[in-house]
């Protein structure tokens, strides 16, 4: 018997505004307990929310670049339930008539072009925080993240396995980075993921019973926790069992979900009108201009650079996998026109460099001028591949032009013939043995006898210039003797 | 024929955190039914050509930019709870991770 699954995501990105959603405290992370906190974030009697420019204007922004339709007479509503993180007692959301509705996204699956229909995106608070003491039996609450500017981006459930929920969410993640509406940072809760799941026997026009997926936080957790529902749900039905409609929590250290609280009807949340808070519409102008503004999206960005630069998909793929890293090649390669050289170098030595030192991209400080003058002098053949790779990062470290730090340091590379002799001779002096194998045809003696020559030059000597020189002093000692 | 049962107001009662006695969800059925029903009676009026009125105001697009301004000093915020712990309001332990 073979079953289909079916998953759809709801994403909550916070939006990078100075103030939050419907008052002038601070929306940044990390301020002390209960400092970013007002009448109107904490609910107090009398006070009343104004919804922030920036905020409306970030949801616009991203539903446009998700292809949705924004609503004709936007309205906010409240949603009741009662917990410590809910000062108010209800979230300021949106029900009826969210800011935006039926947008999709285009993922990739199997070389193919997959369209991910989006429910809705619409704007609502993110509630406070609550940290859980050991053992004294007692919950402490901070406020400063009630009333950040959230917007919730719902897909269909037309994922049909955890890898295209991994994928839409990369895809997703990505674009909302190139819009810069978000710092999409899911350590800090800045981007935020619950799935639903079901599975059915294949054929079966209904879909079977949807289980929410809760306390995911990172995208493998979100894979990882989809691979394991999957399992568990047609293992259940294989044996003839029921799967239950619930909310699970991911465990992430025993990997696998258990059950949570039954899940509360929607209508149960009590929705009506939020009276404080009035309509809201974008005209056509405005969405005109807005949708004119938007920066180019990773997709044609990455077939612009395999059209003008004829990078291949899989360099244009990783060039594009960051806007940082695209912009960076962008302006490299202005001012230095070989695109396949830049893109190789960004590729193997910046995403090296980042990885090693388990940095973003985005951490890393990488002036283009410096980059494209590190390339001119590897390619003019003033320095050796080896002296570039420590001026790279010098170069990142200090902020210094590479040309500087060459002269600075002496690290020009020794193509001279008479400096190279010297070396060579004393190479083949030192190491007799291997001089002898070099003779008797072992092709791994001769390497070994170049690295020594790089090596007594920390790397500056031109390696084609040393197999070269070595050879002829070999044969020209081999004639001698 | 009533417009609310017993068990509404049990599931209502729940909602809104209220516990009441066997007497009082009897007493509050009936109450209930009893405003149901004189609100009922708004159904006879024809709204067709009235829109929907959530404010009364023809205001729209009420916007405020995005700046900063002064919020509470931290210690009259934890000062406002019933139970603190430094600057965090303190309530009673959370079990499950939070709905919503
Ligand atoms: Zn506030």
């Amino acid at each position: 018997m073979n079953y289909e699954t079916t998953i759809g995501l709801e994403v909550h990105v916070q939006l990078a505004t100075r103030s939050k959603a419907f008052c002038g405290c601070a929306n940044n992370f990390g301020a002390a307990p209960n400092a970013q906190t007002c009448p109107v974030c904490l609910g107090l009697p009398g006070s009343l929310p104004v919804l922030n420019q920036a905020a409306f204007e970030l949801a616009v922004r991203t539903a446009l670049a998700l292809n949705c339709q924004i609503t004709d007479r936007i309205q906010f509503d409240r949603k009741h339930y009662f917990y410590p993180d809910l000062p108010k007692a209800f979230q300021i959301s949106q029900y009826d008539q969210p800011l935006s509705h039926d947008g999709h996204l285009d993922i990739p699956v199997q070389e193919q072009t997959k369209r991910v229909r989006i429910h809705r995106a619409h704007l609502e608070e993110d509630a406070g925080k609550l940290l859980h003491e050991a053992g004294d039996g007692a919950s402490l609450v901070d406020f400063n993240r009630a009333g950040v500017p959230l917007l919730e981006i719902v897909s269909e459930p037309d994922l049909a396995s955890p890898d295209e929920a991994f994928t839409y969410l990369t895809r997703l993640k990505l674009i909302l980075q190139y819009l810069e509406v978000s710092s999409c940072d899911m350590e800090k809760g800045t981007l935020r993921c619950d799935a639903n799941l079901s599975v059915r026997r294949q054929g079966e026009a209904a879909l079977g019973s949807k289980v929410e997926i809760k306390n995911l936080n990172s995208f493998r957790h979100v894979r990882a926790a989809l691979r394991y529902e999957q399992e568990r749900q047609v293992a259940a039905l294989q044996s003839g069992q029921r799967i239950a409609q619930e909310t699970r929590l991911w465990d992430a250290a025993l990997e696998r979900t258990r059950p949570m609280r039954s899940k509360e009807e929607a209508s149960d949340y009590r929705y009506f009108r939020e009276p404080d808070l009035v309509p809201f519409s974008v005209s056509p102008e405005t969405i005109g201009r807005v949708r004119e503004g938007l920066p180019e999206l990773p997709e044609s960005r990455k077939a612009r650079l395999m059209r003008d630069d004829r990078l291949s998909s899989y360099d244009a793929d990783l060039v594009t996998s960051s806007r940082r890293l695209a912009d960076l090649y962008e302006a490299t390669v202005a001012l230095h026109r070989q695109p396949k050289a830049v893109a190789n170098y960004l590729i193997s030595e910046l995403l090296a460099y980042a990885h090693v030192r388990s940095l973003e991209i985005e951490a890393v400080a990488v002036e283009p001028a410096h980059l494209a003058q590190l390339l001119q002098l590897i390619e003019a053949g003033a320095i050796s591949r080896p002296v570039a790779k420590n001026v790279f990062v010098e170069m990142i470290e200090s902020r210094v032009p590479p040309g500087e730090i060459v002269t600075r340091k002496g690290l020009g590379q020794i193509s001279d013939g008479a400096a190279l002799e010297g070396i060579i001779a004393q190479v083949i002096a030192a190491n007799a043995q291997t001089v002898a194998d070099v003779r008797a045809g072992k092709a791994s003696a001769f390497q070994f006898l170049i690295g020594q020559c790089m090596k007594a030059t920390q790397g500056k000597a031109n390696p084609q210039r040393v197999a070269e020189q070595l050879r002829q002093s070999l044969s020209q000692q081999t004639g001698g003797s | 024929m009533p417009r609310i049962t017993a068990e509404e107001v049990r599931v209502v009662a729940h909602l809104a955190r209220l516990s009441l006695t066997d007497e009082e969800v009897r007493l509050f059925t009936q109450q209930l039914d009893t405003i149901l029903d004189y609100v009922q009676q708004l159904q006879r009026l024809k709204t067709e050509s009235v829109s929907p009125t959530t404010h009364v105001l023809p205001l729209a697009n009420v916007l405020r930019p995005d700046q900063i301004t002064p919020s509470l000093d931290p210690e009259t915020v934890a000062a406002l709870a019933p139970q603190r712990k430094g600057r965090f309001i303190q309530v009673p332990k959370i079990i499950e991770t939070e709905p919503g």
